[in-house]
């Protein structure tokens, strides 16, 4: 139910902000337009935390601008290779393992692997990650593991139940 | 003030075009296609970020500016996930990524090496 009106609030506030308008005709498409949706989601059964995961999008929040702040690090790297003469890549196919608990977080931690330039996560698969990185710089970076344990403080696992099996 | 704006948006707008130069480069230099993955990598964050950032400016405080900031959010979702969909395909097509060993593998240096000396005939 909380995550039902947390997704009409959320779709409430993206149609006013899209529109712009506040006429009473337009606002009531969007009521409509907002309850058939959510009404649709719930009958199709994708409002959950996986779906929906209003659990972790505070501390989301404080792990983006990190996560911006070692993009533009890595897009300096990666561009400075490309720009060299002698292109320096020493490209490797690493294996990983993730410590997320659930498959929200993989799945949070390998986009994010693959948003940073230099690091391209290839397959997922139980919390087994195989990324094929293109640098030094990346591969070190990849290998400290301070990605891996941001995002698992991200997902929260002590307040958060294992559902990574829950669909299988 | 509208000046400076002006002039700090338009420096965003340039590098950021700059980024999107060099990771068009990057896509024609890099030797394979997971290297050249890297390549739009830059293209996809830095270069569109700073973009935005120059429009955000251009904008100011307006609904436009909503808009612009969704599509950005909505492109950071997407794009790794379109970029993890190519890497499948690639992969699940046969294509090896190059890799460079540690012990050099003879043949993956030759080739390493041929494909540097067909970029510079062109």
């Amino acid at each position: 139910m909380l995550h039902a009106l947390s997704l009409g609030g959320v779709l409430g506030l993206l149609w006013l902000l899209l529109s712009g308008i506040f006429e009473g005709w337009l606002l009531a498409l969007g009521l409509g337009s907002i309850i058939v949706v959510v009404t649709f989601a719930n009958r199709m059964d994708v409002i959950d935390r996986e779906g929906h995961p209003i659990h972790i999008s505070w501390r989301a929040l404080l792990y983006w601008p990190w996560l911006a702040r070692e993009i533009v690090k890595a897009n300096w790297d990666v561009a400075r290779v490309i720009l060299s003469p002698k292109i320096p890549i020493t490209p490797k196919v690493l294996r990983i393992n993730a410590t997320q608990v659930t498959e929200l977080g993989h799945v949070f931690y390998a986009n994010s692997i693959t948003l940073t330039p230099g690091t391209v996560t290839l397959s997922l698969k139980n919390g087994a990650l195989i990324v094929h990185s293109l640098t030094k710089f990346a591969e070190k970076g990849l290998l400290s593991g301070e990605m891996d344990r941001r995002v698992h403080a991200v997902e929260g696992a002590d307040d958060n139940t294992v559902i990574s099996n829950e669909h299988v | 003030m509208e000046l400076l704006i002006d002039v700090i948006s338009w420096f965003l707008l340039i590098v950021g075009s700059a980024f999107l130069l060099v990771g068009a480069i990057g896509l024609l230099r890099l030797p394979d296609i997971f290297s050249r993955m890297h390549g739009a990598g830059i293209i996809d964050t830095m270069g569109t970020a700073m973009l935005f950032f120059g429009m955000f400016l251009q904008a100011g405080f307006t609904i436009v500016s909503i808009k612009l900031f969704l599509i950005l959010l909505f492109l950071m979702f997407t794009s790794p996930t379109t970029t993890h969909a190519l890497a499948r395909a690639a992969l699940d097509a046969g294509l090896k990524p190059l890799v460079d060993d540690d012990e050099p593998d003879a043949k993956k240096l030759a080739l390493l090496k041929k494909r540097k000396k067909e970029r510079k005939r062109l």
